[in-house]
């Protein structure tokens, strides 16, 4: 099946344009981007906590879903590299007013902004703006409907790999609700293409979407045998609205079936992760001792998330500034 | 009438491959047309009747369309009758069914009248009109059907609108053929559609989109098809999809259930893959499904479990498709490219030329009680000349239509259509 997305998200040179999805994306290019978040990572133990890497630019954060955690990062991460950056929350603005997806864009390209960070709740809107895009403006998407969450998957990858190197020996579980979660589909595309061991889904089956072994899933309905012998356990938010209908009968019995305790997780290996991509609701799909227990890397994951917003930020600038080396101010 | 002159009263193809296949018409002949009917040839009559030499190319009937949307009234910013039925013409079409989800919704005589009133000054193709089988198309109220059968409604239809109470539908259905009118229905329980965009696969998955499961069309075809069985009572599957929903239908005929069934061009040529980079021009409603359910309605198509194939012609105005995907409304313009498609099918889905057209001609005449669709003498003149080995490039913008969008741009077909004749009067010419 032919997917012209790479070529919407990559340049003749295999550089990154714009960061839509970490599907088709080849291991060499998830793992500079990996690379270069390393070497920002020293930057926020710095007295001056700034590169001027983007020094001039303007970012804008355009999120029509309400975020707190998403936002924050970038902007931080923007503001690392020495970029303005203005932050526009839609949700309540705009759209509400009848404008377009599409005027909203024009709007603000017609203020010279020279990238986008897009949150929306349609699948395929960050597809749809960086096709729409002059040239010289890269779109980041910071989570696409149920489509794809790419910074959060790599800052993950991150943070796995800071602390087990090499993916070929991993086995990895997805529990919750991999139906909705744009952030688990980034995972299995990353995740196959790094060369996981196995990666796992866990959930019930209204929560398992159609089709999805295609993706290189193993599929467990159940949670302990799904988590035993995991060397990294991925817990996903479970929105309140699920608990609504035919999904799910409550949160009670979802907590029963599939929260993640501290007996259940001796089911993993001894030195397993335990993350989640946040906000986290506790008692729900995690029990408070796990999310603050030893295992658990979920601070780690913030931290890492503004090292890798930066690296994605900068390698699609750099592209978008006709591929020179970096612009040095003097 | 409008634009196109008019030719005297006789007119002599001449040379043509006709193919009629109603009448099993196969072979290079002329074809003579006077005051608007075909006639029994009378060279000596015909001396100085206008002359048009069709010689290399097909002669066939005029196509008749079961599905396709003109936008007038109340939307009028996505076509009107007049574009539409150009758009018509220069595809060799000489009727189209439209369906009554118009504003107002077709539900009474006088809009029925209106209609026909604007095609009649257009002059350009036959309209053909189906009635709301509710009032308003809510849901609701049964319609005036017998008025409307009056008015000549050649069935009833609830269009895309949502009608789940299974009563209402079989009161509804048995009402309907007390006036003789067959039941149009796309059959898909909007439940289990549930707010679904595309096919339910790992295509729609791996695109996190919502998906329609098959069990959307299946379960509503099987209620409806019980019912029709039940009441006795003509109906007609718009649109089918699904492999599954097609040899449903298929076991019903046998039984003796009097449905028949359409499929729309698009389904025969494209599968949700294609919807693999969130391109709106893929996106029609009822989806495009897998690999395998294209080929079982091709398979439906031989079997005669599928007797029609329409272009399901929805225009859009530019700025519809523009929007992330799952905000694009969903439809593509399709007479202008419906003949060419239906011929590079029996080319590549090995049918005879002669069984296709007859999908488009006779077929759906049928299925409108109509006597048209074919060539024999004392026939309506509805003629389509086309140039079998010639080619064409699709480009949407060049479209007749108002509407732009096709999933074909820039696609190589065959037989562009160089004449179209509506009651004997030459409505397109290349």
């Amino acid at each position: 099946m032919s997917l012209i997305t790479p070529s919407l998200q990559i340049d003749g040179q295999g550089r990154l344009r714009h960061f839509l999805t970490t599907e088709g994306l080849s291991q060499a290019l998830l793992t500079e981007i990996m690379d270069v978040a390393e070497s920002f990572m020293s930057v926020a133990h710095r007295e001056t906590k700034k590169v001027p890497l983007l020094r001039g630019k303007t970012i804008a954060n355009l999120f029509f879903e309400a975020s707190t955690r998403t936002r924050t990062t970038f902007e931080l991460a923007a503001k690392r590299l020495s970029a303005d950056v203005i932050n526009i929350n839609i949700s309540t603005s705009a759209t509400n007013k009848g404008e377009t997806l599409l005027d909203t864009l024009r709007n603000l390209e017609a203020m010279n902004v020279d990238m986008f960070v897009v949150r929306h709740e349609s699948s395929g809107a960050a597809h749809f703006m960086a096709a729409n895009v002059p040239e010289h403006v890269a779109v980041i998407n910071a989570g696409d409907g149920n489509h794809a969450h790419p910074t959060q998957a790599m800052l993950d990858l991150f943070t796995i790999r800071r602390h087990k190197p090499d993916f070929s020996q991993l086995t990895i579980a997805i529990v919750g609700d991999i139906l909705h979660s744009r952030v688990a589909r980034s995972h299995m595309h990353a995740l196959q293409t790094l060369g996981v061991k196995e990666l796992r889904i866990i959930a019930p089956k209204t929560l398992i979407p159609a089709g999805v072994t295609e993706l290189g899933v193993k599929i467990f309905n159940h949670l302990e045998p799904g988590i035993e012998g995991a060397d990294v356990v991925m817990m996903l938010r479970l929105q309140r609205e699920r608990m609504i209908g035919a999904l799910l009968p409550s949160a009670h019995e979802y907590f029963q079936c599939y929260g993640l305790t501290e007996s259940v997780l001796s089911a993993a290996n001894e030195d397993v992760l335990v993350m989640h991509p946040g906000p986290i609701n506790r008692g729900v799909e995690i029990d408070s001792r796990v999310a603050d227990g030893p295992k658990s890397v979920i601070l780690q994951q913030v931290t890492h998330g503004i090292a890798i917003r930066m690296a994605v930020m900068s390698m699609a600038m750099r592209t978008h500034d006709g591929g020179s080396a970096i612009e040095q101010p003097n | 009438m409008t634009g196109v002159p008019l030719l005297n009263n006789r007119i002599k193809i001449q040379n043509g491959h006709i193919i009629d296949p109603k009448n099993g018409i196969d072979e290079v002949g002329d074809l003579y047309i006077e005051a608007g009917k075909i006639v029994a040839p009378q060279p000596e009559k015909f001396k100085d009747a206008v002359k048009i030499d069709a010689s290399k190319q097909i002669v066939c009937p005029g196509l008749i369309d079961l599905r396709a949307a003109l936008r007038e009234p109340g939307l009028e910013h996505k076509g009107n009758v007049q574009s539409e039925t150009s758009a018509a013409a220069k595809g060799g079409i000489t009727r189209v069914v439209i369906e009554p989800d118009t504003t107002p919704v077709i539900d009474t005589p006088a809009v029925v009248e209106l209609i026909q009133q604007r095609n009649h000054q257009a002059g350009l193709c036959h309209v053909s009109v189906l009635g709301a089988l509710t009032q308003d198309l809510a849901a609701q109220q049964i319609s005036e059907m017998g008025a409307l059968a009056k008015s000549g409604c050649v069935g009833v239809s609830q269009a895309r609108e949502n009608l789940n109470d299974l009563n209402l539908w079989r009161k509804a259905v048995a009402y309907a053929s007390t006036f003789n009118l067959p039941v149009f229905t796309h059959a898909l329980d909007s439940a289990l559609t549930d707010q679904g965009v595309m096919h339910q696969s790992a295509i729609s998955t791996r695109l996190g989109l919502r998906g329609i499961p098959d069990c959307a069309e299946t379960v509503a075809v099987a209620s409806q098809l019980l019912i029709f069985e039940e009441t006795q009572s003509r109906g007609h599957f718009c649109n089918l999809t699904s492999n599954k929903a097609t040899r449903m239908v298929g076991r019903a005929r046998f039984d003796g259930v009097p449905v028949s069934s359409d499929v729309a061009i698009h389904h025969l040529f494209l599968t949700h893959e294609h919807l693999i980079d969130f391109d709106g021009r893929y996106l029609v409603q009822p989806p495009l499904r897998s690999a395998e359910d294209r080929q079982g309605l091709i398979r439906g198509l031989k079997e005669n479990i599928i007797q029609a194939i329409c272009s399901d012609h929805l225009p859009h105005e530019a700025d519809a498709k523009l929007a992330p995907l799952d905000q694009v409304e969903a439809g593509i313009s399709g007479l202008e490219t419906l003949l060419s498609l239906v011929v590079k099918l029996a080319k590549v889905g090995d049918f005879k030329l002669n069984d296709l057209l007859a999908k488009v001609t006779s077929e759906p005449a049928e299925i409108l009680s109509l006597n048209s669709g074919h060539l024999a003498i004392g026939a309506p003149a509805d003629v389509c000349i086309f140039d079998l080995n010639a080619t064409w490039k699709v480009k949407g913008e060049e479209f007749v239509s108002q509407g732009k969008h096709t999933p074909f741009d820039g696609w190589e077909l065959p037989a562009p259509v160089t004449h179209t004749f509506l009651d004997g009067r030459l409505v397109y010419q290349k």
